[in-house]
């Protein structure tokens, strides 16, 4: 029997829904969760938070949503240029389904110092 | 020219078979599956179901000559052969709108299903679908908040939603019941239920349970930084104590409350759906007494007409049969009632057992929830029938863990983000599932044990109410 490592003060214990179950992605895994997005036809966002205010719906948009765009180099390079801006933030990539009103998914690519 | 009254009994077929009739768009239309009694013929029971479905009575009545009964009247317009089964025939009727109150299933059902059933001349009768035109579902409210909005309220995005009902169902003091909550919580579910049959027995009162099941989301929110839920019962004895219980979740903080929309009554359901839309609450629909009505192939109303009420009534989450757990369910039809609770517009498919086309205009959809008797191994199944826009839901497949609730649900969710991972990337969940959890299993001891307890469960039975396919 193994005990569940999971506790308020313990910062490891935050997660950052769909994904963070698993172990974090090589850069591989997330051009081709990327590739999904674009597959889809869903329009990429850039969002980014501190960490202490990642509870809440509205991050930081990251530019605008990248309309249109099916380049995930181009993607990637947004994600990037936001990390290295906010180095100390959350990044999280959003497809936004445009038909649907609402994001088709949603994952954090680079974590800052989690509180 | 006026008519003449002539007292006494005529055929039902004089009045409501007419086969030359072509539906209105604004009809409500139905199939029933009719099993006669012997030396019955068919279009006069046809028209006897149109008749005693909508104004008709056994005799003739002076006081329709006072109305326009060819106007009001429910008529017969198809008879079919059923494709496997001579014992009985498709009857298919048209109602004209004015016949029902808007926005009452209530009334609807009162009609369609009402003395009908119990007409001597039937051996049985089956309710196999419903047309709703638009002109009707405008009258309806529908589900409170609808799937976009329940993700964007908890944040939830790209894949299925992970609940977990508490069992045992009943006899859990209020405090244990939180604890049990909480560890499923704070493993990485994003909501745990209340079994049906939980609503204020004397060994755990309903506020008691609320308060200590809200206290258990709190601390597993801030624990996992996640949004998170538990489905609180408010079905209740009478519908003003169903809404004290509802006001006290919201004034509480919690984001939904269940209801058990069958037995509970469609009049408690839509009032409740009603108020959840108003006061920003998302609702989880229980349907306890389903199979009573729908199990039956000959007789009965089935499921997916079930669905149809009760995406009319109000909910945003229904239950909807597993397909690979423990409860029936045919796997096409199962599909068809899915596509009925989520899709805007739904084209007739009989080999999914959908007779007619049917447009929700823009009400909201509602999630289907697949709970019964499933774990971990068949997560992959689950994700590739369901999608993500589905809610799964582990009961004994989360409490049983040899680890406890909070091992048994990092578990799953681990399996869940594993599968959605490996079908974005176009790999096949059905067939390559054992392949993707195993390698999942390597990072989560959790997942590994789960895989190890639960691989040798099955449920193969085969299923009592298949569709209705051709034998000849």
């Amino acid at each position: 029997m193994q005990d569940y490592q999971s506790s308020l003060g313990n910062a490891d214990s935050r997660m950052f829904e769909t994904f963070s179950y698993l172990p974090t992605m090589n850069a591989e895994q997330t051009r081709q969760q990327i590739q999904y997005i674009v597959d889809k036809g869903w329009n990429p966002s850039v969002e980014h938070t501190e960490p202490e205010h990642a509870a809440g719906s509205y991050w930081y948009m990251w530019k605008l949503p990248m309309f249109g765009e099916t380049d995930v180099d181009a993607i990637l390079k947004e994600l990037e240029a936001c990390h290295t801006t906010h180095p100390d933030n959350h990044v999280r990539l959003l497809g936004l389904d445009n038909f649907a009103q609402c994001a088709g998914t949603s994952m954090v690519v680079y974590r800052g110092q989690t509180v | 020219m006026a008519k003449v009254y002539d007292a006494g009994v005529k055929d039902y077929r004089e009045t409501y078979w007419m086969p030359d009739y072509t539906p209105k768009e604004t009809d409500i239309l139905a199939c029933f599956k009719v099993t006669p009694q012997d030396g019955v013929p068919r279009e006069e029971l046809a028209a006897a179901v149109a008749a005693e479905s909508s104004t008709g009575t056994w005799t003739t009545v002076w006081t329709d000559l006072l109305t326009d009964l060819d106007y009001y009247k429910g008529r017969c317009y198809a008879i079919e052969d059923v494709p496997g089964d001579d014992t009985c025939f498709y009857a298919f009727i048209a109602y004209p709108i004015d016949l029902f109150e808007e926005g009452s299933v209530v009334n609807i059902m009162t009609s369609l299903v009402g003395n009908v059933f119990g007409f001597k001349a039937l051996r049985a009768l089956r309710l196999e679908d419903i047309r709703f035109p638009i002109a009707y579902v405008m009258t309806c409210n529908g589900p409170p908040q609808g799937i976009q909005l329940e993700r964007d309220i908890l944040n939830k995005y790209g894949r299925p939603l992970l609940g977990c009902t508490i069992k045992p169902k009943l006899g859990l003091s209020a405090k244990n019941y939180g604890r049990a909550c909480y560890e499923g919580l704070r493993g990485g579910l994003d909501f745990t239920k209340d079994d049906e049959n939980v609503n204020s027995q004397p060994f755990m009162r309903w506020r008691a349970r609320f308060d200590f099941v809200q206290e258990a989301i709190e601390k597993a929110e801030a624990e996992t930084g996640e949004r998170k839920g538990h489905y609180l019962n408010v079905t209740a004895p009478t519908s003003d104590e169903m809404m004290k219980r509802a006001e006290y979740a919201k004034e509480i903080g919690s984001p939904i409350i269940m209801h058990d929309y069958i037995t509970g009554g469609w009049t408690a359901n839509t009032q409740l759906a009603q108020w959840c839309q108003d006061n920003g609450m998302l609702l989880h629909i229980h349907r306890a007494m389903h199979a009573v009505l729908d199990r039956n192939p000959h007789h009965g109303i089935h499921f997916r007409v079930l669905t149809k009420i009760l995406r009319l009534s109000g909910g945003d989450h229904l239950h909807s049969g597993t397909v690979v757990g423990k409860l029936e369910g045919d796997r096409d039809a199962t599909l068809g009632w899915i596509d009925i609770m989520r899709d805007s517009y739904i084209k007739e498919d009989r080999s999914r057992g959908i007779f007619f086309d049917q447009d929700w205009g823009a009400m909201p959809g509602v999630i289907p929830v697949a709970s019964g008797g499933i774990h971990v191994w068949h997560m992959p199944a689950l994700v590739n029938i369901f999608g993500d826009d589905s809610c799964l839901q582990f009961g004994g497949g989360t409490l049983g863990h040899p680890w406890g609730n909070a091992a048994g649900a990092a578990a799953n969710r681990v399996a869940v983000e594993a599968c959605v991972e490996a079908r974005n990337i176009g790999r096949e969940l059905e067939k390559e599932g054992k392949d993707i959890l195993t390698t999942a299993a390597k990072h989560s001891p959790e997942l590994a044990i789960a895989m190890e307890t639960w691989k040798e469960i099955k449920f193969e039975f085969d299923t009592v109410d298949k569709i209705d396919i051709a034998h000849k």
